[in-house]
């Protein structure tokens, strides 16, 4: 049975091992000063054990010398721990560029995962070996937490906003998923694995799936029954800003502030759109909070992430007056189908939709 | 029962219940603490056998999910706030700090006893929400579970956990004031004992941080009652605000329960090898520096929480920063025993325990503050395992040696010394056997409050739960002593260890005012090399 | 560093209202001054936790919590300042007649204060009844006219009334220990030889108004400032 008792998980992530070693290296700091420390006080219990009942002790004081090498090393060793420490930590939030991206929606109590091509997972994940992998997070009720121990990582999911979290996997197998943040009656039931696949199997596994078409075509298919389309415009003549190309761009604001086109600040933008109104558009987007779930905000942003850079450079404010007097040009002749069959609709007659 | 002793002293001096109920004095307000505090030890004890029970089994079989998620939250509530924060301070403190400095009662006898009585009707909320339900928040409350989704007490506890802390405060306002105004003639600050510095400094976290809990608990009770908006994302509010506001108080919170044990091991560590503590100025200046590093630190709780990483370094840096006053301490202990007279009583027993549990669950703080490290630990039974070593190996050891070391002090009996040192190494192994596995299968993943885990975490979890049947035990044996000292304990005199300290040049027990003559002080605490020590 | 004291505990004349635990009435009442402070302290960081979540909201809702302050009523806030300045006036006041044995001044200070502290509540009344009547209480009756703004706007209505009514509570508390000063005071309790209950209920009093001159800029005159580009 002793044999059988694991003291550690798998390493089965580019960073398990880094993470490891620097636990390793705190175990043998503290297993030095503790049985340093244990065998002091025994050594000196036994050693100067009171043989007479009014024995004093020594009249020793201190020392200054002691004082400030009991400060000094252990200031210096722990910050060695607070640097590495640091370092591996970087490294956990830093996720790499090419990283595939995989989205997560955390509910009670469960995890609900989906692929970009569409192949959706309850409580699963799987993922090729040697790839980075990128999961982007949120939650429909209350604050959960996505811990897979072997890979020494977790991060939590928090109403409100997406949370990321990254990992590569380097060893095929089936690892435990935990949920690492009480979320009520079923926290630990909820739980799952993660299935890490060789490249090839991972392929065959994506490609048997997907019913309902890919993470962006049912993002597209929400952007248009939403009417989004009818103030967002690919060629800056909607009420609202461009959003071809805009994602991962700067974005001046009305107040002066520049922020990143993130997940973030899309996800902020549908639920609460007077945070950050874009310089030179006006406050006229109604929010869609309660209107759309966690999934259905995912599926937007990744259907705004797949569209191409119209313009180029920054995302501007338009030039001359403000959007709402704008009337719309004619139809600037060939481009993407999709933007023809909106301006056809345009000349159609459907209008924008009137919100209250 | 108490006594019936020959001179008058603080317990006989009046007779009835309401002498005791409606008393001023900080001797007998101590003795009804004692009383709570015990009582709310056991009932959090019960709770955390039903847990060790259910975590035999990998299924969650025992008791349904609803009611293990309520065991856990009142394990918590009940042991953070209604025993480990008042315990050394409300008993050992109030009985002892107006005698070490000198003076006849604290500077606000009537206020003591308001603490006591506002300790007292938190208590009665928190526990009508025990006996009418529970609550299965986790001691942490974190929004929005606790703020819009438990449909279960949460406002009854957070009344008396709000309730409970201006005992705490109030209790900490007496101390602060008692040690600046009513030290007696050539008491000056670096002649008192290190007890009195642990808890002033104990006194300034109180002061200072239990108001910041106090106003984040009434805005959860504000938003599940009054309908405000202020931690729920569905109406624009943040949840990781909560976090924030709730770790500013519940880090230095810690240590509150830490600092009053530190004290005591203090004065057993100098009593126990009848030398001066190493470095006095050092453990006195460390106890300051703990309470004010821990201000800063909140945010290590938080590093998975979505909080910037450029915040989560800062907040490294500065826990490894309040580790340093810590193994100050340890070193200064330790160097405190080289050339002493050692004798192994039980309280110096303890004091051992202390020392080397402590070191570790303070090293094991090292591993959380690690940024990289405490991603994968962080909500796992590592976690658990790091504040019982502190809370349980530390502090709850510290106040079994402080019970033992001055309870001839204040019941002027002997306990029974043989069963004294055996219940000590009861403890001292169950605690080991309960709480080491869980460093282990913390890091193997299980995470905390998990009420059934995968079978790979069986052996570790059984060994934890065998372990706390043995601690279990280790407690039951001095409670059992301690009333039958009351009655059959041999008498005391008044300084049976030989110890150095003003507490032992009074009689066992003390009069109501404490000294027939308010002493002059011509002496630092621990001067023990003037003279042999006369056992008495 | 000990402080001043006085010998033994041998049988002295003491001030009646001096308790038998302290040396002097000079120990009891710097302890009681401390006291006080050391609570003042603990009341910063109470009303400092309510402080920090409305500068963390407001913050990233410039725009609603201006919005919401524009629906406060700045003249009335403005009186209810003055109001409260003028009572520490009277209360500081009322802490010099009890420090020169002036009985009838320390009544009349005293009464004073406590209309004043009164008055701020009436109007505070009113105010939160206009509030009632508005549709500005948060909850399931709060209506905000522009839907965009309406879950921010509820969040610093939330937070007005935990501030202003933690701070109303306190002076109801404020009123209470005034109209036992008074009674006290009317005994002819206080005089240049103990007046440290007036003098420490003073130091709350002055508290409690300059936590209301910090509340009334950060909760009414937010507006003014806010242009749109």
């Amino acid at each position: 049975m002793i044999e059988n008792l694991p003291l550690f998980p798998a390493q089965a992530s580019g960073l398990a091992g880094q993470v490891d070693a620097l636990y390793f290296f705190l175990i043998a700091v503290s297993a030095f000063f503790s049985l340093l420390i244990a065998l002091l006080v025994i050594v000196f219990a036994i050693r100067y054990r009171r043989r007479a009942p009014d024995d004093v002790g020594a009249g020793i004081t201190g020392s200054l010398q002691l004082e400030l090498l009991w400060t000094i090393v252990p200031f210096g060793i722990t910050m060695v721990m607070f640097v590495w420490g640091a370092w591996v930590y970087f490294a956990l939030n830093r996720p790499p560029q090419a990283a595939m991206e995989i989205y997560v929606v955390g509910k009670q109590w469960m995890w609900k995962v989906q692929h970009p091509d569409g192949q959706r997972e309850i409580n699963e994940l799987h993922v090729p070996v040697g790839r980075p992998v990128k999961l982007l997070m949120g939650t429909e009720d209350v604050i959960h937490s996505f811990f897979i121990p072997a890979f020494r990582t977790k991060f939590d999911v928090v109403p409100g906003k997406l949370t990321t979290l990254w990992f590569e996997a380097t060893k095929p197998g089936r690892y435990h998923l935990f949920c690492a943040e009480y979320c009520g009656t079923k926290h630990s039931a909820m739980t799952g694995w993660i299935e890490v696949m060789e490249p090839a199997a991972f392929q065959a596994w994506l490609s048997g799936g997907a019913v309902e078409g890919s993470l962006a075509s049912r993002g597209e298919r929400l952007f248009q029954d939403l009417a989004c389309h009818t103030c967002h415009m690919p060629d800056s003549q909607g009420r609202g800003p461009v959003l071809d190309g805009l994602f991962g761009k700067r974005v001046q604001l009305q107040d002066g502030r520049t922020v990143t086109a993130d997940e973030n600040y899309l996800r902020e933008s549908i639920v609460l759109p007077q945070a950050k109104i874009v310089a030179g558009y006006q406050p006229l987007m109604p929010t869609f909070q309660g209107l759309i779930s966690e999934e259905g905000l995912l599926q937007l942003i990744a259907y705004i992430k797949t569209l191409g850079p119209k313009a180029p450079g920054t995302s501007e404010a338009p030039e001359g007056s403000p959007a709402g007097g704008r009337t719309a040009d004619p139809s600037t002749g060939s481009g993407s189908s999709r933007a023809q069959s909106r301006d056809e609709r345009e000349r159609a007659g459907v209008g924008p939709r009137e919100r209250k | 029962m108490l006594d019936t002793a020959r001179t008058r002293n603080y317990i006989n001096a009046e007779y009835g219940v309401m002498s005791w109920l409606l008393t001023r004095d900080h001797k007998r307000i101590a003795l009804l603490y004692l009383g709570s505090i015990t009582t709310f030890f056991a009932l959090g004890g019960l709770f955390a056998v039903a847990i060790r029970l259910e975590l035999l089994t990998p299924a969650g079989d025992l008791v349904q999910s609803e009611t293990y998620n309520k065991l856990f939250t009142m394990h918590g509530v009940i042991m953070v706030f209604f025993f480990l924060i008042p315990s050394i301070p409300a008993t050992l403190g109030n009985f002892l700090i107006p005698i070490m400095i000198g003076a006849k009662d604290l500077a606000f006898p009537k206020l003591n006893l308001l603490s006591w009585y506002i300790y007292m009707i938190g208590g009665t909320f928190t526990m009508w929400a025990v006996i009418s339900g529970g609550v299965d928040t986790g001691w942490t409350f974190y929004t929005p579970y606790s703020s819009a989704v438990s449909n279960t007490h949460v406002v009854a506890t957070a009344l008396g956990v709000f309730i409970t802390g201006f005992s705490s405060i109030l209790t900490g306002l007496n101390f602060i004031v008692t040690i600046h105004r009513m030290r007696a003639p050539g008491m000056t600050w670096f002649r008192m004992p290190l007890f009195v510095w642990s808890h002033y400094a104990t006194s300034l976290i109180m002061v200072l941080g239990t108001p910041v809990i106090a106003i984040t608990v009434l805005l959860v009770f504000a938003e599940r009652v009054l309908k405000l908006c202020i931690f729920d994302a569905a109406c624009g509010g943040d949840p990781v605000l909560f976090q924030h506001l709730f770790w500013f108080y519940s880090h230095p919170a810690v240590y509150i329960m830490v600092l009053p044990g530190m004290g005591v091991i203090s004065e057993l560590v100098a009593a126990f090898s009848r030398k001066n503590v190493f470095g006095y100025s050092f453990v006195a200046f460390a106890s300051l520096a703990i309470a004010v590093l821990g201000f800063l630190v909140w945010g290590h709780h938080m590093f998975v929480s979505s909080q910037s990483v450029y915040a989560g370094m800062i907040f490294s840096i500065l826990s490894f920063m309040v580790g340093i006053p810590s193994a100050v301490k340890v070193f200064n202990w330790t160097a405190t025993l080289y050339k002493g007279s050692i004798s192994w009583e039980a309280p110096m027993l303890y004091a051992f325990g202390f020392i080397g549990l402590f070191t570790i669950g303070g090293l094991t703080g090292l591993f959380l503050a690690t940024l990289g490290l405490d991603v994968h630990v962080h909500d796992t039974y590592f976690i658990v395992a790091h504040f019982h070593y502190i809370m349980v190996g530390g502090t709850i050891m510290a106040y079994l040696g402080g019970l033992h070391y001055w309870w001839p002090k204040i019941t002027g009996r002997l306990y029974p010394e043989g069963w004294a040192k055996f219940a000590a190494l009861v403890v001292f192994v169950g605690f080991n056997l309960t709480f080491f596995p869980q460093f282990i299968v913390g890091y193997l993943g299980m995470p905390r409050r998990y009420h059934a885990y995968p079978e790979e975490f069986q052996v570790l979890n059984v060994m934890s739960s065998a372990g706390a049947s043995i601690l279990g035990v280790g407690y039951l044996i001095p409670l059992v002593y301690f009333f039958w000292s009351m009655r059959y304990g041999p008498r005391s005199g008044a300084n049976p260890w030989g110890a150095k300290g003003l507490e032992w040049d009074i009689a066992s027990p003390p009069i109501t005012e404490n000294f027939v003559e308010t002493p002059v002080v011509t002496e630092g605490a621990y001067a023990y090399t003037h003279g042999r020590m006369n056992v008495v | 560093m000990s402080s001043a004291q006085t010998g033994t505990s041998a049988a002295h004349a003491h001030h009646p209202a001096q308790a038998h635990h302290f040396d002097s009435l000079e120990q009891q009442q710097e302890a009681s001054t401390l006291g006080m402070w050391v609570f003042l302290a603990n009341e910063v960081m109470f009303f400092g936790g309510l402080l920090m979540a409305y500068l963390v909201y407001r913050t990233w809702h410039p725009d609603a919590f201006a919005a919401g302050s524009a629906h406060l009523d700045i003249p009335l806030g403005a009186i209810n300042t003055a109001v409260l300045i003028f009572s520490s006036l009277t209360m500081a006041l009322a802490v010099h007649a009890a420090q020169t044995s002036w009985r009838r001044g320390q009544i009349v200070f005293i009464l004073l204060t406590i209309a004043l502290g009164t008055t701020f509540l009436v109007i505070k009344g009113f105010e939160y009844a206009d509030k009632f009547t508005h549709h500005l209480v948060p909850g399931p009756h709060f209506e905000w006219p522009d839907e965009k703004l309406r879950a921010p706007v509820q969040m610093f209505y939330s937070l007005y009334f935990a501030l202003t009514g933690l701070h109303a509570l306190h002076m109801v508390v404020g009123i209470g220990i005034m109209l036992w000063l008074l009674w006290m005071a009317r005994r002819g309790r206080f005089s240049a030889q103990y007046y440290s209950p007036v003098e420490v209920s003073g130091l709350y009093w002055h508290f409690v108004d300059i936590v209301w001159i910090f509340l009334f800029p950060l909760l009414y005159l937010i507006g003014a400032h806010v242009r749109h580009v």
